[in-house]
């Protein structure tokens, strides 16, 4: 079998203050695949994805790219990955192409072979118009689809999308999601994706990851994880407001408020028999949806305790005019 | 990386910074030529004249190695310390650090790039100079080799203040509190002949002292210090800050949680 494109193995991370932030992490990305890292803020997730890419330092572990392992040929393992991070992590000042092909400069490409590269990830990107004009004028989605480009340049084997559609219209996440799909696809290239949109995870991944506290709490397809949620929920609008909540034998029922029920089904359930004693009741239901996204039900099931926020990264806006001294 | 892509990535690294400082020229490479010439008019034309001469040279021609020196050590440091730290604010520092660039060449990028504004202002302050003095080069391979040094040695003590540094206050404590003050103590403006024995022995243990004199030997075939020691003593600092800055970027002090 070939080397897993990620491979991860007893992963800590304890930083200065004492904070576990990783608590021994196994986790394994074969190559070819979409995945999705997920996790409530200050799971994990930012730092795991910080140590496969250099930027935070392990306390303890091993992890291999491609069979490589970070700590015996960083470099080699470095040339397989291209990372798009959270935050805009670009110059603001400095033209779109230049940042794309200083980036291809560090790798070591000649820019004959950097330049049609550029050219072509910029068109595809729909960043061509813009190629000569400073970062820092891009629109917010613009920057984004920046980010994908240049970690793209130096056509890595595997691609880590830190939440790359946050704040992202739903037009332009859509497009955004089709260009993933196509290099995973088209050119093979494996993704490793961290998204608080679980539909974008539900849409696009294979396998999926969940991170809380530090440790990995579910590791499957999703296909798989989709067949475990048995209990779906439905909220029932009603046409005239209900003084108490009607009680259904073989269902488990709560009151929102007055004009809204929420009905917990359990898969196989024959809901006829829900509204049959619902009518008997008196309570006409007008209009009914999904609580949450299938997957949110599950994600949220398995982080649900109270978390405590770590940021782990800081802001980093940067307007107006360059300065230097 | 095999040695080509190496030298292909330390190249886009030097590129990356020299276009950086000439895109904002008027912040970069004007101030210190209208800072400079305001020196000349006033220290050189003005007062130098009833100066008189300074180890029987023109009191203008003497400050000028001085100055030239001033400007170069100034900008070398002032630019890689705002530049590595723009880059650190900006979180681009991290381009380089998920990319295979070994340590060093992240270093050297920033370094040269620090040395080429150093020098590319002192070549400036230099042909404003001849506007009001004429230089009679005594030494040349002598006085490039001291100001290319010099201008590592600064470039290397930014990045160094960058490394460190947490907040945009922190890259100018060094410059206003330390280079500008051993500067000015440093032999710019004057002979340490002038003063008296105690202030003399102060004035030796000055770093800059003998860089400036070095240059000024090159130049103008005079110096306070024996030039081969401050050869010596400009090249054992680069070596050590080199050996130390490429430690702390090992370490990811600064830069990696």
């Amino acid at each position: 079998m070939a080397e897993p494109a990620l491979s991860i193995r007893g992963l800590t991370k304890v930083y200065g203050n004492g904070f576990e932030a990783l608590k021994g992490i196994d986790l394994d990305v074969q190559q070819g695949d979409f995945f999705a890292l997920l996790g409530p803020n200050g799971a994990g997730k930012s730092t795991t994805l910080g140590i496969v890419c250099s930027l935070v330092q392990k306390t303890a572990g091993q992890v291999k790219i491609f069979g490589t392992d970070i700590d015996q040929d960083f470099a080699k393992a470095k040339y397989n990955l291209g990372v798009v991070p959270q935050e805009f992590n670009f110059s603001q000042f400095e033209k779109v192409e230049d940042i794309v092909l200083t980036q291809a400069g560090y790798y070591g490409m000649p820019m004959k072979e950097a330049r049609p590269r550029c050219d072509q990830l910029l068109k595809d990107l729909g960043l061509w118009d813009k190629r000569s004009g400073p970062a820092r004028m891009l629109s917010g989605g613009m920057k984004r689809r920046l980010m994908i480009a240049r970690a793209l340049i130096h056509r890595p084997r595997l691609l880590i999308l830190d939440e790359p559609t946050a704040g992202v219209d739903i037009e332009l996440r859509r497009s955004m999601w089709e260009y993933m799909r196509r290099i995973n696809e088209e050119e093979g290239t494996s993704i490793i994706l961290t998204t608080h949109y679980l539909e974008e995870a539900e849409s696009l991944c294979r396998n999926i990851a969940i991170i809380n506290r530090g440790e990995i709490v579910k590791n499957t397809s999703i296909r798989e994880l989709l067949t475990e949620l048995d209990t779906e929920t439905f909220l029932l609008d009603l046409a005239e407001p209900l003084e108490t909540t009607p009680v259904l034998e073989g269902f488990e029922l709560e009151r929102v408020d007055a004009g809204q029920l929420a009905l917990s089904v359990r898969k196989g359930t024959n809901l006829n028999d829900a509204f049959d004693q619902l009518t008997r009741q008196g309570a006409r239901v007008v209009s009914m949806r999904n609580r949450a996204n299938r997957l949110e039900e599950l994600f949220v099931s398995m982080t649900s305790q109270p978390d405590v926020e770590q940021s782990i990264d800081g802001g980093n806006t940067t307007q107006g005019k360059e300065t230097a001294s | 990386m095999n040695n080509r892509q190496l030298l292909i990535s330390l190249w886009t690294m030097v590129v990356k910074e020299v276009r950086r400082f000439v895109r904002i020229w008027p912040q970069t490479l004007v101030p210190p030529s209208i800072t400079m010439t305001m020196y000349f008019i006033i220290f050189g034309n003005l007062i130098g004249s009833r100066v008189g001469e300074m180890h029987g040279i023109s009191y203008m021609s003497y400050i000028v190695p001085g100055l030239i020196m001033m400007s170069v050590i100034t900008n070398s440091y002032s630019n890689v310390a705002s530049s590595f730290f723009s880059n650190k604010f900006q979180r681009s520092v991290e381009e380089m650090m998920v990319s295979p660039m070994p340590n060093w060449v992240i270093l050297g990028g920033f370094v040269i790039g620090g040395a080429a504004r150093g020098l590319g202002v002192g070549l400036i302050v230099t042909m404003v100079s001849l506007f009001f003095t004429h230089l009679d080069l005594q030494h040349p391979l002598l006085t490039l080799g001291v100001v290319i040094m010099t201008a590592l040695l600064f470039s290397i003590g930014g990045f160094i203040n960058a490394l460190l540094a947490k907040k945009f206050d922190d890259i100018s404590i060094i410059p206003i509190f330390v280079l500008t003050p051993l500067t000015y103590l440093g032999g710019v403006f004057y002979s340490i002949d002038l003063l008296p024995d105690f202030w003399q022995n102060v004035t030796m243990i000055n770093p800059i002292l003998y860089m400036v004199n070095a240059f000024r030997f090159g130049i103008l075939g005079i110096s306070d210090i024996p030039v081969t020691g401050a050869l010596v003593a400009i090249a054992t600092f680069i070596v050590i800050f080199w050996c130390l800055a490429l430690w702390m970027l090992n370490r990811g002090k600064g830069i990696r949680s």
